[in-house]
């Protein structure tokens, strides 16, 4: 039956009996409706209720222990340092807890313990910040640390209202005299893991998959292509931006197109795109297990992503040392000598930058040694590794 | 680079990127075939790739190579039974069904990175260690010339996709319960009277529809991103939803929407590499995917008309 023939049937069939039928039920309708909305009402809170509380509990946690511990401690100790983590938490395997460990790291070697003497506040979304940092103020800390860019503005706002109080940011500058910014060399350790790739590879050919064309990302450009090119200027480097930093899919079809090309060791500063070129090299591995496939990890070690049965795909990584970062402003803070007003740059020097060892099949000690050779020269001043493709294109004239 | 060549580095990157759309695409179909319409696949979607990545984690050790398949079928009975919140909301409540998608949404994802920080701890659980593979599909990789494209280095999981798209239309056009399903979204009213249940019918299609969602979901996380976290789907739900309408809520229909989505963006990554667009900016072909479907959209494929009685509840008895 067709649906003309449906509409037909009921134009005869039904009309009295469905009249009839609107009339009574009218009533019913409207209470229905009624009970609807209510329904509705919950079950759009119940969503908004369970996004907003993930992890929620740590925050009241740590609330309490703060405010409990932090006012019995106060004035007692003579420098406290605390620190606000931005929406990964302090678990995210990143940033956050590499501050927090470095803080850790800081309190303990100073006798210090968990809100008395350094403590930190966790933010579930935006608006936590401001009010983070006011309550860690309030409780007599005297430095507090920002922790990421995103918490560029809410540093800002707080340096300006507590003009006597310390604050430091990572990752972004902010300009004003009471707040150090902690910025990172990471031209010089993507330079390291250039020459790692140059030493690996077998087809002279790597691959760079960054997020964002953006002058951040192309510092991690400059210095991986001058790296390599340091090692063995015929290298080619195959340079493709995703365009953001959180779709995988795109991540692995650039990764799918590098690897066919002939690439075989992959350097990404992507984000969650990069879990695409780790899905990509992962499943190349599985189906051909003596095919020599690489990738390199950012911002900390990614071992464990690139783990795929008995091998492991995942190079090295170059890693931002956000806690030695920490420790260092915390003890500059701690002598009274606060780099407030200052843009600190933390690289190879001062072990703010480093580069992962942790896979021993693949990154042999001949790879270790040229690494360290080409440390050496960029501490020294010999190697001057380029920021921008301008430097970048200067840099390999004089090779 | 030759014409086969890039075809055998455009297809089958373009197959493994269209499979989770060509499985949610369909769950749309059938919901919105029904006459529900259903925003919420993209909660769907997040549900199915929380409930597959996280069965795969807990149950690698005991199923060993079968985990990712086991674990999409669990996704699918959860997402199926999910959705039951959407289909008592726009059904049997009456309730406007684009805010009970959104609401979908909304609690999913909630739901999922609240499970996953009591779960394991934090925002993002660890990469699974058993996700699909791709392999060389026996016999038919071995055909010359065609083999190499279509059967080399190819996940199983995305002819199973296409396959699923064939049955989808057999049972929507073939079969008594494929009429009904459709009778009741074009024109319910005529489908009561002459005995279809259409609460029943619009019930049977949401859950289907929650089935393959949680089936496109998983079958992404678990060949793309091989962990979940707030940023796993982001989008993909809504793309398989332009892939019902842009394929005129029809299984194949969207199934070959969704393939062109897929060879658009693969086109777009590896145009990259071909000497012939290299040299046009970045810029233009990121957004080519889009301009080409805009095209299409306007272009070739008519008009698009959606079932009559989509996103009209049904009112025993109303004209």
């Amino acid at each position: 039956m067709n649906y003309e023939a449906f509409r037909e049937v009921i134009v005869y069939e039904n009309c009295e009996h469905y009249i009839q039928n609107i009339i009574e039920k009218q009533g019913v309708t409207m209470l229905k409706n009624r009970k609807f909305i209510l329904l509705f009402a919950l079950l759009l809170s119940l969503g908004l209720v369970l996004a907003a509380c993930g992890g929620g509990e740590d925050q009241s946690g740590s609330d309490n222990e703060g405010e409990d511990e932090g006012t019995s401690e106060e004035g007692s100790s003579e420098y406290n340092v605390g620190m606000v983590t931005d929406e990964g938490g302090v678990d995210d395997k990143s940033f956050n807890q590499s501050a927090w460990e470095g803080l850790q790291a800081w309190g303990e070697e100073h006798g210090l313990s968990k809100g008395a003497g350094f403590d930190y506040a966790q933010s579930e979304d935006e608006s936590d910040y401001l009010p983070n940092m006011t309550r860690l103020v309030r409780n007599d800390y005297d430095l507090v640390f920002g922790i990421g860019f995103l918490l560029e503005d809410a540093i800002t706002e707080i340096a300006k209202q507590n003009p006597d109080n310390d604050f430091a940011i990572v990752d972004t500058v902010v300009e004003a005299p009471n707040v150090a910014s902690i910025t990172f060399a990471e031209h010089e350790g993507s330079f390291l893991t250039g020459v790692a790739a140059a030493m690996k590879t077998n087809t002279d050919k790597l691959g760079f998959v960054g997020g964002v064309d953006s002058a951040l990302i192309n510092k991690f450009e400059s210095g991986f292509v001058a790296g390599a090119k340091s090692v063995n200027p015929d290298i080619e480097v195959d340079i493709q931006y995703v365009g953001n930093f959180s779709s995988a899919a795109d991540g692995k079809l650039i990764a799918t197109r590098m690897y066919n090309d002939g690439a075989d060791v992959i350097y990404h500063s992507a984000g969650a795109a990069g879990n695409g070129v780790f899905a990509q090299a992962k499943d190349l591995k599985q189906k051909d297990e003596d095919r020599e496939i690489y990738v390199i990890g950012v911002d900390r070690d990614q071992y464990e992503e690139g783990a795929i049965g008995d091998h492991n795909v995942t190079l090295t990584s170059m890693v931002k040392r956000v806690d030695t970062s920490v420790i260092e402003v915390s003890n500059q803070g701690l002598n009274g000598e606060f780099p407030g007003g200052e843009v600190l740059v933390f690289g190879l020097e001062d072990e703010g930058i480093g580069i992962a060892e942790t896979n021993e099949e693949a990154y042999t000690e001949e790879i270790a040694t040229a690494v360290n050779e080409w440390k050496e020269k960029i501490k020294n001043g010999d190697v001057k590794v380029p920021q921008t493709r301008d430097e970048l294109k200067a840099f390999e004239e004089e090779l | 680079m030759g014409f086969i060549e890039l075809l055998q580095s455009v297809i089958p990157p373009a197959l493994f990127f269209s499979a989770p759309l060509i499985f949610t695409a369909l769950g749309g179909v059938f919901s919105e075939r029904s006459g529900v319409v259903n925003i919420g696949l993209e909660g769907l979607m997040v549900m199915g790739a929380f409930v597959g990545i996280v069965f795969n984690l807990t149950f690698a050790d005991v199923l060993g190579a079968w985990t990712p398949w086991v674990s999409i079928l669990v996704a699918m009975v959860v997402s199926a039974i999910f959705s039951i919140i959407h289909a008592v909301a726009s059904v049997s409540f009456r309730a406007d069904q684009v805010v009970s998608g959104v609401a979908i949404n909304f609690l999913a994802l909630g739901l999922g990175i609240f499970l996953t920080k009591q779960f394991y701890g934090k925002g993002q659980t660890d990469m699974v260690t058993q996700p699909f593979y791709t392999t060389d599909i026996w016999l038919l990789s071995d055909i010359p010339v065609l083999g190499p494209i279509f059967f080399e280095g190819i996940y199983v999981i995305s002819y199973i996709s296409i396959i699923l798209a064939l049955v989808c239309w057999y049972i929507m056009y073939k079969t008594p319960f494929g009429l009904r399903l459709r009778a009741v979204g074009e024109h319910p009213m005529a489908a009561d009277t002459n005995g279809i249940s259409v609460t029943k019918m619009r019930y049977v299609a949401v859950i289907i529809s929650g089935a393959f969602g949680g089936l496109g979901g998983s079958v992404f996380a678990l060949t793309i991103a091989l962990n979940f976290s707030h940023a796993t789907i982001v989008g993909q739900g809504f793309m398989a939803l332009a892939a019902v309408i842009f394929g005129k809520w029809h299984p194949l229909g969207a199934m070959g929407a969704a393939l062109f989505f897929g060879f658009a963006q693969s086109l777009s990554v590896i145009g990259a590499g071909i000497p012939l667009l290299a040299d046009v900016p970045q810029v233009f072909l990121l957004i080519a995917p889009y301009v080409l479907t805009i095209l299409a959209l306007a272009g070739f494929i008519g008009r698009s008309e959606a079932p009559r009685a989509n996103g009209e509840p049904y009112i025993k008895g109303s004209r």
